[in-house]
């Protein structure tokens, strides 16, 4: 069998300026937030991010100016901000491109690159501005052949003209990044709770680059195999990043830590404290290991670990940020 | 006058959780929507079945999420998949009852925006979040509830971008656009309960909250409302307070 564990920094320097590439989670949960911040870090530019309902992650790297073009569907942290704050500056600002599609619509994208088909019909978006109108030009889309060149067609079915589907077209990256809980050396990956669209993003992209949680034996994954969601041999690089979704949650391993939400979207819309920002928590540390001091270390750790009992912290403090 | 006293959020989330049927699969998002279903679920329709786009099927929360995505929805729940499983099979056959949506700005017609704010979205004034799954909510639940904050700006004769595909532009216009079944069914705002006509698919008036009159809520619409027979908007019973505030939301999250 392969080892396929490299570092953290080793595998986030595979990405280039430019690439297209796609997060796995969903809002508040499982985003490789750790390899987010050595792309950072590194200074990566104009990168085409590809998402259906991100949070943090995509906000922070368009805010240290990463990105250049972005398709998705949604841009918050839900109840802890209901606006990423860089998404909406970036937009207002038009210091990024972006293309809005529905939740359904990317999932649809996602799914028809991961079975190697062009476009994928769905009954969804009529009547909807989604459907009618474009944020993308089409000079834009013709330009760039990492963007589809048409951003979505209406057709009759071929075999009840009454029925009508909205045909999308298949993204395919050169990157997806997942953060799961388990993993082995070869590459085989455990899900635990939702499995959001990992699943399907991971299989329309070139080199799939996983960060667990923890590193397992084969053997112990093999012993549940309908519980493994991803081929193994479709997995290049596997990293071993302990609490690598922080700020976010990993179900059955730890909670959102609602404090460092708090800290980030207090400060997000203003240039200064943005700043601040990146620098104590990005820019200032050198790696994940001195990350996870500068936030508190382990006794901030210990306080967000996920009960058994719920996959949770059950007394998790948490407030509404207003 | 009940000689006890709530807040407005617990009026709209006990209004909201009355609109859910025992036995219905319920499609619910962050926020009151979360508050409601939670509630249902614990009063009336303890059969009702909470899913979460994110990828879970019947959850039986026992905390407030702060998200879709939160772990907390994994809480007794009959299944865990992806969106795809859930959008796919679930949504665009037709098997959700009933869905939560919100916005920015609402039409007559139940047409919202969470988008943006400007004539033109490529340059919008102010950006949201965006649709996440709301368009698809919209579009394919057999029904939809829509939360609102009621202020004459967010009521507008024409919202800038239809996220959210309600009655379109009344009448057929929403079968004839390609969406077969669904469309809004009730607005629970701040100030009001308000129900669409069957001919013309037009908002009308059902309730004003207590204290508030049919004028008032009128006079705070951006459009023409329809206030004919309107009354007043039936206030939370003792137990539905004290499920909220007790066993829903003990946190105080949503609930102030």
């Amino acid at each position: 069998m392969a080892n396929k564990i490299i570092g953290l920094e080793e595998a986030a320097a595979l990405v280039p300026d430019g690439a297209t590439i796609s997060f796995g989670g969903f809002t508040t949960q499982r985003h490789p937030m750790a390899f987010i911040y050595e792309l950072i870090r590194l200074k990566r530019r104009d990168l085409y991010l590809f998402g259906h309902s991100p949070g943090g992650d995509l906000d922070i790297l368009i805010g240290a100016g990463c990105v250049k073009r972005v398709e998705l569907a949604y841009e918050a942290d839900e109840a802890f901000n209901t606006i990423g704050p860089r998404w909406r500056l970036a937009v207002q600002r038009g210091e990024i491109e972006w293309e809005d599609y529905s939740n359904f619509a990317m999932v649809t994208r996602f799914n028809a690159g991961a079975m190697g088909l062009p476009f994928m019909p769905i009954r969804s978006l009529f009547g909807s501005d989604v459907l009618s109108r474009q944020a993308l030009s089409d000079e834009q889309r013709a330009a760039d052949s990492r963007t589809s060149p048409k951003k979505l067609h209406v057709m009759e079915s071929p075999f009840d003209p009454a029925d009508k589907v909205v045909l999308l077209p298949a993204i395919h990256t050169e990157f997806a990044v997942i953060h799961v809980q388990k993993a082995t050396a070869n590459g085989t990956v455990r899900f635990e709770g939702q499995s959001f669209a990992d699943v399907q993003q991971a299989l329309c992209a070139d080199t799939v680059i996983v960060t667990a949680e923890e590193i397992v034996e084969e053997a112990e994954l093999r012993r549940e195999p309908e519980r493994n969601l991803l081929p193994y041999f479709t997995v290049k690089h596997v990293c071993h990043v302990p609490f690598g979704s922080h700020p976010y949650a990993v179900f059955n391993y730890y909670d959102y830590d609602p404090r460092q939400l708090k800290t980030y979207h207090d400060g997000a819309e203003d240039e200064a404290a943005f700043q601040q920002y990146l620098d104590k928590f990005v820019y200032g540390v050198k790696n994940h290991a001195e990350y996870l001091e500068v936030i508190g270390g382990a006794e901030r750790l210990e306080g967000l670990k996920a009960d058994p009992a719920f996959g949770y912290s059950p007394d998790l403090k948490r407030r509404r940020l207003e | 006058m009940a000689d006890y006293s709530y807040t407005l959020t617990e009026l709209m989330a006990v209004t909201a959780a009355r609109e859910i049927k025992d036995g219905e699969v319920v499609f619910a998002g962050t926020g009151l929507p979360m508050l409601g279903a939670m509630l249902a679920q614990r009063s009336h329709a303890p059969d009702c079945c909470i899913i979460f786009e994110a990828g879970t099927i019947a959850s039986q929360l026992a905390h407030l999420p702060m998200s879709v995505g939160d772990p907390r929805v994994m809480r007794g729940a009959a299944m865990a998949a992806g969106l795809s499983e859930v959008f796919s099979y679930v949504l665009q056959t037709g098997r959700v009852d009933v869905g939560f949506l919100s916005g920015a700005q609402i039409d007559r017609f139940g047409n919202i925006n969470s988008t943006s704010i400007g004539a033109d979205p490529r340059q919008p004034k102010v950006r949201f979040s965006g649709s996440g799954g709301a368009c698809d909510i919209a579009c394919l639940a057999q029904r939809t509830v829509i939360i609102a904050l009621h202020e004459k700006r967010r009521f507008p004769e024409k919202i800038d971008y239809v996220t959210s595909p309600g009655w379109l532009e009344g009448g057929d216009s929403r079968q004839k656009a390609g969406l077969r079944w669904g469309g809004p069914d009730v607005i629970v705002s701040t100030k009001a309960v308000m129900r669409f006509r069957a001919a013309t698919r037009a908002v009308y008036l059902a309730s004003y909250h207590p204290g508030l009159s049919a004028e008032a809520v009128a006079d705070d619409t951006g459009f023409a409302l329809d206030i004919e027979g309107a009354a007043e908007t039936p206030i939370p019973t003792q137990e539905e307070l004290r499920i909220l505030r007790e066993v829903v939301d003990p946190e105080r999250i949503f609930l102030k």
